[in-house]
């Protein structure tokens, strides 16, 4: 799946646009995504996390979840970067309850937005 | 979404879940394009998908979501993220087909599939072999009666039929 929102600066500066595929789809990955959206009052810039198989996936998913969350959509969102990071650098605690299933951690602090 | 630690510190006067969600373990999936099959789950991907493999019985390595899965109560051991050969090995190891053949759940399903494939002539086997079976059950049930009616002088006596 082509991350569309892509599309228009590829063709303007001329970059590859295809449709990449992913290295190692069968094991499960941590994305950060580092986006730009458009609210209704102004613009702002967010980073987000997603766990999934592909890079595609996880931008789907975030696309999806900005809708969900914030009500964003699809043309007013701009992926600025999708990076697979480490389970030791995830800092949303969502997916850092996931990445070690072995050891449960649980806590009495809320969590920290602001990074 | 439980653990292998997480299982002790539940109090065993009262426990909800017997199965958990876990590396290893092995699920019945109930719809979907792979209805019908065992997999393993590899990995947990969100709240709501799991990576999962099925190297013995057909299924790819792919995510699925948990609400299609069933778990059973068989577990594997493998690490997380284990190749498809880990994950068969382990299988092979502790024969889950096997096992699986066995267990109640699976003759159900079986016994269902069987009724659900009956022809006209099958269905007129099973009604003369319950009509014998009955009968015969029938036959001892008077004959209790009749002895206990005998011994007691009671003239109503009711009997549990197997």
């Amino acid at each position: 799946m082509v991350n569309l929102s892509k599309h228009f600066w590829y063709k303007l500066l001329g970059l590859y646009c295809g449709q990449v595929f992913e290295k190692s789809s069968l094991q499960v990955k941590n994305f950060g995504i580092w986006l730009r959206y458009e609210s209704r009052s102004g613009t702002h810039n967010m980073y987000r996390e997603y766990r999934d198989l592909t890079t595609a996936g996880a931008v789907t998913q975030c696309y999806r979840d900005m809708g969900a969350r914030h009500r964003a959509c699809a043309h007013s969102i701009q992926i600025m970067k999708v990076e697979e990071i480490a389970a030791s650098q995830c800092c949303r605690p969502v997916v850092k309850v996931l990445r070690c299933l072995y050891k449960p951690r649980f806590t009495t602090q809320r969590p920290n937005t602001f990074f | 979404m439980e653990t292998q630690d997480k299982k002790e510190y539940v109090n065993h006067f009262f426990q909800v879940f017997k199965r958990y969600v876990e590396i290893g373990r092995v699920a019945y999936i109930s719809f979907g394009p792979h209805a019908g099959k065992l997999v393993a789950i590899v990995d947990v991907i969100d709240q709501n998908r799991a990576l999962v493999d099925g190297p013995c019985s057909g299924v790819r390595r792919q995510a699925m979501p948990f609400k299609c899965m069933q778990l059973t109560d068989f577990v594997l051991k493998f690490p997380h993220s284990a190749r498809q050969k880990h994950v068969r090995v382990a299988w092979e190891k502790e024969n889950i087909n096997e096992k699986w053949t066995g267990t109640r759940w699976a003759k159900k399903i079986e016994a269902r599939e069987k009724k659900a494939k009956m022809t006209d002539f099958d269905r007129y086997k099973v009604m003369k072999a319950k009509k014998m079976r009955n009968r015969i059950i029938k036959h001892e049930v008077k004959k209790l009666q009749k002895q206990s009616s005998k011994k007691f002088n009671i003239h109503f006596v009711s009997v549990f039929v197997l």
